[in-house]
């Protein structure tokens, strides 16, 4: 096999991992930046998401793009509601003490995790994807005289896959334009910044605390949601994809927005990349230890600044 | 440092119950408390750098998988008799701990814990990696003429009971004596004020480096003595749930009490062994009681006695 077809393979398949990532590490950014607090049950806001979008596109029925089109609304917005209900009831009552909200959101994890095994089951479901027409990735090459293009069978990926991608930028710039020009934006950036100044200045900080981890949540759902046509929903699929964003937020730099959406591409690409050209296993061997280096070496991360 | 009589007649109290509790017990709860032992000696190391020194690790699981495999691999693959196989575990425990505490010391705060944890991770990938000699995540059996140490068959449940036992005794004491000795009065100043204590002419960097090769080394201890005492060894025991585990037991139990990873570990199994036994959904009980736990007993359990009865509890 060629090359260069493979690495456009990889690339794209790398993407799609990149952009769900992306949205999920997004989502843990911005409860870690705004809000300190270490989320460990965020890798199940994400598996609820998914089993949800299941739930619905059930319901639905019709065409998939209905189902699908009412999961992508419904499921966020479930997940965020649950998140916020969360953060009123426990992790301000324990007042969002580090160690303690670590235990309690593992506490969470085991809850919601058995709670989707016993109502949905051990079973891996899919949804249908709403449109699936496959692309067919041209390639040039030189046919004995003329430059022509050629089509090889196995070259080419789903126009789902491709819409996953631009999906996912458009809610990730929705995502900043939030935060940078709207007024909830802003009082979520001050709290960040000094949260008790912010107090004294009348910002209702816990219900911007009660926000920030239903947004979090949320775009965790909203990346499940669009990944669940590609891999099936599962109750314990929630551990990898939180490995992986906190990965992805302490690279990118403790709650710098943009530092996280870098790192998340070069995570998910260099992923999808090394995995086609080398054993998968080593990739990923060599790959945690150069993210273990890159922090001993640079604690702060790609973009974040140095703090005490 | 001096000891009060009260604190060495507690400690010393709770070990000669468990030793007498092996007469007492019927089968299953003896073979229970026996793995408890082992667990809770992995808590105890896992204490001694989070509880302690205040440095949070997510990848203990990779010092308790070097002691499982140090021990597991030179019996399969080099003929080791047990003894010498546990204490090529203790050290390899010792090594990994050493060098990962050279390079993760450099950090501190959230950056300590992810890198812990990226280490472990690559470190039960490497386990997996080398499937061939591992077996990977299916794990391999210690065969039962490969575990008896000095004529002793570990696989009597009163001589596993008893190794348990003779374990966790050495592990519980060793910190005990640790975080009394002026060593460990160094660790505790640190966890409150290191700024402060450098100030004061300390070398924080060399004491960190001792916590973590000391907690490391225990807690391969435990690792080696599991795998060697349960006859198995598989990759399972160096994921991020084995990380996890000591964390949890040592909040649930009292972080920087010497007692509390024992009461921890005790609990948790307890209470996860005794809700399967009434219902299918026992995490669901597990995860409402830690949520339970850090709202009304944020010290744990042994901290809210701390807090509450008695100060002076080491």
């Amino acid at each position: 096999m060629e090359f260069g077809p493979h690495l456009i393979l990889a690339t794209l398949e790398g993407a799609v991992t990149a952009a769900v990532l992306a949205l999920t590490a997004v989502g843990l950014s911005l409860v870690f930046g705004v809000m300190r607090v270490v989320n460990i049950a965020h890798g199940e806001f994400y598996m609820l998401g998914a089993v949800i979008a299941w739930y619905v596109a059930q319901m639905v029925g019709g065409h998939p793009a209905l189902g699908f089109v009412a999961a992508l609304v419904i499921a966020p917005l479930v997940v965020g509601a649950l998140a916020a209900a969360a953060d009123v009831t426990i992790l301000k009552h324990i007042e969002y003490d580090p160690e303690r909200t670590i235990v309690a959101t593992i506490g969470l994890l085991y809850v919601i995790q058995q709670l989707t095994l016993m109502t949905y089951g051990p079973e891996a479901r899919p949804v249908e994807a709403p449109f699936s027409g496959r692309v067919e990735l041209p390639w040039y090459e030189w046919f004995e005289t003329l430059f022509g293009m050629a089509q090889p069978w196995g070259w080419s990926i789903t126009s789902y896959k491709l819409f996953v991608i631009f999906a996912a930028g458009a809610v990730l710039c929705g995502v900043w334009a939030m935060m940078a020009r709207t007024r909830i934006g802003l009082l979520m950036r001050a709290t960040q910044a000094d949260r008790d100044m912010a107090l004294a200045f009348g910002i209702p900080v816990e219900r911007v605390y009660a926000l920030v981890f239903g947004i979090g949540a949320g775009l965790a759902a909203l990346g499940a949601v669009l990944i669940v046509p590609i891999q099936q929903a599962h109750y314990l699929m929630g551990v990898e994809p939180l490995l992986l964003a906190f990965i992805v937020v302490i690279i990118g730099g403790l709650g710098s927005l943009p530092g996280t959406v870098l790192a998340a591409l070069f995570i998910g690409l260099s992923d999808g990349i090394i995995s086609v050209f080398f054993s998968p296993t080593l990739a990923k061997i060599l790959a945690t230890l150069l993210v273990g280096l890159v922090l001993v070496f640079r604690p702060q991360g790609l973009f974040g600044t140095r703090t005490a | 440092m001096s000891m009060g009589g009260r604190v060495l007649g507690l400690h010393l109290g709770l070990l000669v119950v468990l030793f007498a509790l092996q007469f007492v017990l019927p089968a299953y709860h003896q073979g229970n408390i026996a793995r408890i032992m082992v667990l809770a000696s992995y808590a105890v190391g896992y204490n001694i750098l989070f509880g302690y020194t205040g440095l949070l690790s997510l990848g203990h699981a990779l010092f308790f998988a070097a002691g499982m495999y140090g021990m597991g691999l030179t019996i399969q693959h080099a003929g080791f008799t047990p003894a010498p196989a546990l204490i090529a575990g203790i050290v390899a425990g010792a090594l990994v701990a050493g060098g990962l505490a050279l390079l993760a010391l450099r950090t501190s705060g959230v950056a300590f814990m992810i890198v812990t944890l990226m280490f472990a991770q690559a470190g039960y990938l490497t386990i997996l990696y080398f499937g061939e000699y591992t077996r990977g995540d299916e794990g391999f059996v210690i065969q039962q003429a490969q575990r008896v140490l000095w004529g002793i068959d570990l696989i009597d449940p009163t001589a596993r009971y008893f190794a348990a036992w003779g374990l966790f005794s050495v592990c519980f004491l060793l910190s005990l004596w640790l975080v009394q000795s002026r060593f460990g009065r160094t660790l505790i100043a640190i966890r409150e004020n290191e700024e402060r204590v450098r100030m004061l002419g300390y070398d924080t960097y060399a004491h960190k480096l001792g916590a973590m090769v000391a907690s490391g080394t225990i807690s391969a201890a435990a690792g080696a003595f599991y795998g060697l005492l349960f006859g198995y060894a598989g990759a399972t025991f160096g994921s991020v749930q084995y990380s996890i585990f000591p964390l949890l037991w040592v909040l649930l139990g009292g972080a920087g009490t010497v007692l509390g990873p024992f009461v921890g570990t005790l609990f948790m199994f307890y209470l996860i062994d005794l809700s399967s036994g009434v219902t299918s959904a026992y995490m669901l009980i597990a995860g409402v009681a830690l949520v339970a736990l850090t709202l009304f007993a944020p010290q744990g359990l042994t901290g809210e006695v701390r807090r509450r009865l008695w100060k002076g509890l080491p």
